[in-house]
């Protein structure tokens, strides 16, 4: 043996420790840790989305609204695209070059393996004429979506729009995954989780070239998509596209409910947009333009706008006072070219004494200054303070000053200030008077409320006290119905105190009385209505109009306001009238035809540019 | 003897461990190509076909070199030796290149790596230079020729632009240290590299606590008291305190930490040596005289590395260092790698069953990333089972050569057993994140005619000289 033989135990030593170490570490990749389980999975699992389409959407006669068509996406997976004629494939697609070697770029920055996409939303004809050169583009594919499309140009508003869903969705909502589709306003938006259907998976194993190699678990854990719920709306298309009509080149809004239901037949808010505008990609171009437009096209006047309420609001004195036997339909107020208390005038523009029905179809201001203040000085309670805070109490039961629709995301409530609101802004400590409140009694002053909120109030003059919340779906394919729109919602006011409003209200327009809207009146239908006009700080007044009918068993209950068209019997009275009309008889009477042929010229918007068109291409 | 004595006298252990080997690499190559549709395991186009026939020609191998004599290897060690080198030079001429190393020869289908069988002519050439009567170490002039024959071969491969495959000769010191080379070399040599590794991939603040840590646990090693380390520890905190205020006053609001600490470590270890010497106090000097080499040495790596080296030197080291942490980008192989492996679990996902080697994910899958199949299809006992009988083949190896008579043999068997080793580490460590990078196959386990053939000699060549130990050699 010879002297070094001791070193072979270093040597083996060394081979030992090398060893144990692989197995410790062996040990700790295999057995210990799991996160590279995980990764092995995620690289040979490809998650293949099953898009399911939208539910569709109808009116109440169940005509068809609201459909899907195919688009396109062009998907890029980087690591297999080739050398390309870029150029070409821009201007096959129709897009500008430098966004697409932008979105080529972001592709590569997110995997080089998965696919991205590229170019979004390719119309099904681009993508017919595309299928014959793709085999120049290596790397590229298409993915099928669906897009909105309408067979009606109308109601854009209420039925609302569907986009990408944002970040902040994605993290709320694991459900939604970044480019999904999800309702933004609207019904689209209300009824998401009903219209959106089910989403199907199907797991593919791939290899590192992102090819398929067969299913995953022999497809145990695929899932097939389900198709979103159908929706059948409350709205009339026709009535609808007719009210549209009526209210182009005109700014403001209409809202008409069945009484006896609840149930929206048309909402209009002018000037609006085309359904169209807002699908897809033009929705890129389009949105910015609508946004900035000072019109304000997106903005839903009919559950948004607050207005004062104008004298439409008269007929919520008259009730309250009834019922609080303040008055009785006989009581008589004289109006002296107005309402005049010591160097307080309220104007007006009779000479005569009034009682409830005259009031109601003259509009007489003095006589609602009168009952207003017998209101607050009920001498049957402590002051003006709790006669006010009685009264709005009865407002507030007819629908005012909370969101009264059931489905209308977008609503806003109104405004009836609460008597703190007055100690603070008006009284300050000080006692209260009735004075300092009067502009109320004509629905000036504080008040706002809105067009939804005051047809609303039209069919529940129409019901005789009470109301369900109006709505804008009637049904769901599922036979899901939410309870609430079945629920009656019942006002202060005692039903005996209604037939004496209805008759002046009735009186309003006949032209033998004669009523503010005698003109709009329509022969052989006993419509109910009432003039009003709202206060506009900001330019002329605002035209309004309230109405309901036939006055037994009504059909149809309305409110129109046009924008800065200064009296009720100018616009909104003639417009409600042949929405009512159109609707009951389903025409026009020859006799009342000039009247829808001024409305119909009628330009408040732009009287300079007749047939201007907005957005449409 | 009697020739037939001869398989009587063969090691059967280790022709059972080499079989088993082979046969477990064909399996593993079979599930890494596998295909549904082509399932002929004779197929030659395909790998595992290709790998049957290799498997074949080397049992052949096997056999004609257990039945030459083995004084044959004894008298042309040096002439092998000298074809081999001839061939490293030829290929620099002639040889074909192969992602950038131009080492293979290509003649019609065959392709041939001289580097590889350059290892059994230096290994034969090392053993009959130990092996000559009176040879010593201890004499300079028989250092240099021993490191001349084998940086020879280093510095053609290294021509050949494959430096992964010059790398193994490093090995040879396995051989040489148990033939009497001074264990400083050994020990200084592993120590070096581990620091040059060290400080290219730990952060520097880690690199100079575990190497304060060492010295001081060294120090209490040859001390065995810890009061004296104690007071080590509070002078390097006085030390570092007004660094640590200087950071604090005059920096940005940010801290240091590897100002400090390399500037009070380094004035304390100075302090210490001058105290240490002129107290005599016995290993304390050494000992913190290599802590400051190691720490200048450090620094000048680092400082080497970025000022001097060019950026596709660095990604190429960092690259072999497997430094670069974007899994697509030069770690993706490793990243792979360590996937496949880990998600094999105890028991594996099954032969055929692995989906990371079969989707291809993991790159050389046949060739250097063998392992990994193992790995993900039959799980840690497979990889246990990989791992213990390559132990177990080096124990075994080292055995024989410790039996041999002649010191030709066990050299020999010492160099078999050295780059066996060496592969092994190398290989497995890579797959599993623990070694750098270097593209060498796993012995008798990996794809390829060439490298299983080149095993099969070296190791047959030593079953051999280990069957006639009882014979005189020279």
């Amino acid at each position: 043996m010879d002297s070094y033989s001791k070193r072979k135990n270093m040597i083996l030593l060394i081979f030992i420790v090398v060893g144990i170490v692989f197995v410790i570490k062996l040990f700790t990749l295999q057995v210990i840790s799991s996160a590279y389980k995980k990764t092995a999975t995620k690289n040979v699992l490809r998650e293949v989305v099953d898009y399911p389409s939208r539910g569709l959407i109808y009116d109440r006669n169940g005509q068809l609204m609201v459909y899907n068509q195919a688009a396109y996406d062009l998907m890029a997976t980087p690591r297999e695209i080739s050398v390309f004629d870029t150029l070409e494939l821009c201007r096959l697609l129709d897009v500008p070059i430098e966004n697409f070697r932008i979105e080529i770029q972001k592709a590569q920055k997110y995997s080089r393996f998965k696919p991205s996409i590229v170019v979004k939303q390719i119309s099904p004809e681009r993508y017919a004429l595309m299928q014959e050169k793709m085999y120049k583009y290596p790397g590229f594919f298409f993915q099928t979506r669906t897009l909105r499309s309408y067979t009606y140009s109308n109601a854009a508003h209420v039925l609302g729009y569907v986009g990408e869903v944002n970040q902040s969705l994605i993290d709320n909502e694991p459900y939604y995954k970044s480019g999904d589709y999800v309702g933004i306003t609207g019904i689209e938006k209300a009824y998401e989780s009903e219209l959106r259907g089910v989403k199907g998976f199907r797991f593919f194993l791939v290899d590192v070239h992102n090819r398929v190699k067969g299913s995953y678990e022999n497809g145990q854990l695929d899932t097939m998509s389900i198709k979103g719920n159908d929706l059948v709306t409350t709205l009339d298309v026709e009535l609808q596209g007719y009210a549209e009509l009526l209210m182009q080149n005109k700014a403001g809004s209409i809202v008409a409910i069945e009484p006896a239901s609840g149930e929206i037949l048309a909402l209009v808010s002018a000037p609006g947009y085309l359904p169209d505008d807002l699908v897809g990609r033009k929705r890129i171009e389009n949105y910015p333009k609508m946004a900035a437009d000072s019109l304000l096209p997106l903005y839903n006047r009919a559950l948004r706008a607050q207005y004062p309420p104008g004298s439409t609001f008269k007929m919520v004195h008259a009730l309250i006072a009834l019922q609080e036997g303040v008055i009785t339909p006989y009581t008589s107020f004289t109006c002296n070219h107005g309402y005049h208390v010591g160097s307080f005038s309220q104007k007006c523009h009779h000479n005569q004494a009034f009682q409830l029905t005259g009031s109601i179809a003259q509009s007489c201001n003095a006589y609602y200054s009168y009952t207003f203040r017998r209101i607050l000085e009920n001498p049957a309670l402590s002051g003006v303070r709790q006669g006010y805070e009685r009264w709005r109490e009865y407002v507030v039961s007819l629908g005012f000053s909370s969101q009264v629709s059931f489905d209308l995301d977008e609503e806003l409530k109104g405004f009836i200030p609460n008597s703190d609101y007055y100690e603070e802004h008006v009284f300050r400590k000080s006692r209260w008077r009735a004075l300092p409140l009067i502009s109320l009694a004509i629905g000036q002053g504080e008040v706002e409320t809105t067009p939804i909120q005051m047809a609303n109030y039209a069919a529940i003059l129409a019901n005789r006290g009470w109301y369900y919340k109006p709505h804008v779906v009637k049904s769901i394919s599922n036979g899901n119905v939410h309870p609430e729109i079945r629920e009656i919602h019942r006002s202060k006011i005692d039903p005996v105190h209604f037939e004496e409003i209805m008759d002046g209200m009735e009186y309003v327009l006949d032209p033998n009385y004669p009523g503010t809207a005698s003109s709009a009146r329509i022969p052989g239908i006993v419509v109910c209505g009432k003039t009003g006009t709202a206060e506009n700080p900001h330019g002329a007044d605002h035209s309004t109009f309230i109405a309901f009918a036939p006055r037994e068993n009504p059909k149809i209950a309305i409110a129109v306001y046009v924008e800065n068209g200064r009296w009720g019997n100018l616009y909104a009275a003639p417009i409600a009238t042949l929405i009512i009309e159109k609707y009951l008889n389903g025409e026009i009477q020859p006799s009342r035809k000039y009247v829808e042929d001024n409305m119909l010229k009628t330009n408040l918007l732009y009287p300079e540019l007749p047939n201007y068109i907005r957005y449409s291409k | 003897m009697r020739r037939n004595n001869t398989f009587l006298n063969l090691d059967w252990i280790v022709i059972v461990l080499y079989l088993f080997m082979v046969l477990a690499g064909w399996l593993n190559i079979y599930s890494a190509v596998y295909n549904e549709e082509h399932n002929n395991i004779f197929d030659l186009s395909q790998r595992y076909g290709k790998q049957l026939m290799w498997i074949g020609f080397a049992l052949m191998l096997a056999l004609f070199v257990i039945v030459v004599d083995s004084k044959f290897y004894v008298t042309f060690s040096y002439l092998f030796y000298a074809l081999f080198i001839l061939l490293l030079i030829i290929v620099l001429f002639f040889g074909k290149e192969v992602n950038g190393s131009k080492s293979w020869f290509v003649i019609g289908n065959f392709a041939f790596q001289p580097a590889e069988f350059a290892k059994y002519g230096t290994a034969l050439a090392i053993s009959k230079l130990l092996s000559t009567y009176n040879f010593s170490l201890k004499i300079r002039q028989n250092q240099l020729i021993a490191a001349l024959i084998i940086l020879l071969p280093v510095a053609l491969i290294i021509l050949q632009n494959d430096t992964g495959s010059a790398l193994v000769y490093l090995i040879f010191i396995i051989p040489l240290f148990r033939e009497g080379m001074s264990g400083l070399i050994l020990f200084f040599g592993v120590y070096f590299t581990i620091l040059f590794i060290g400080s290219l991939v730990m952060s520097p603040v880690a690199f100079i606590v575990v190497l304060l840590l060492l010295s001081l646990l060294v120090a209490f090693y040859f001390l065995k008291r810890w009061l004296p380390i104690g007071k080590v520890v509070l002078l390097l905190l006085a030390i570092s305190m007004p660094f640590a205020i200087y950071q604090i006053l005059a920096g940005d609001g940010s801290f240091d930490l590897y100002f400090v600490l390399i500037r009070s470590s380094f004035l304390t270890a100075l302090l210490l040596l001058f105290r240490t010497i002129v107290k005599r106090i016995q290993h304390m000097p050494l000992i913190t005289a290599v802590f400051l080499v190691s720490i200048v040495f450090s620094v000048s790596v680092d400082f080497a590395f970025n000022r001097f080296l060019e950026p596709h030197q660095q990604d190429r080291i960092n690259h072999l260092l497997g430094i670069e942490s974007d899994p697509l980008g030069a770690g993706y192989n490793v990243n792979q790698s360590k996937i496949a492996i880990g998600s094999g679990g105890f028991l594996g996902k099954g032969f055929l069953k692995g989906t990371q080697t079969k989707y291809d994910f993991v790159p050389e899958q046949s060739t250097d990333f063998i392992f990994c199949t193992v790995g993900e299809e039959w799980g840690f006992v497979g990889s246990l089972l990989v791992v213990a009988a390559f132990v177990w083949l080096l124990i075994r190896l080292v055995q024989l050569a410790e039996r041999q008579r002649s010191k030709y043999s066990r050299v020999f068997g010492y160099s078999v057993a050295a780059i066996l080793f060496f592969h092994f580490a190398i290989n497995i460590g890579m797959t599993i994140g623990v070694a750098p990078v270097i593209g060498i196959p796993l012995p008798f386990f990996s794809y390829g005619g060439s490298s299983l053939w080149f095993f099969t000699i070296l190791l047959f060549t030593f079953l051999r000289l280990d069957a006639s130990r009882l014979e005189q050699l020279h």
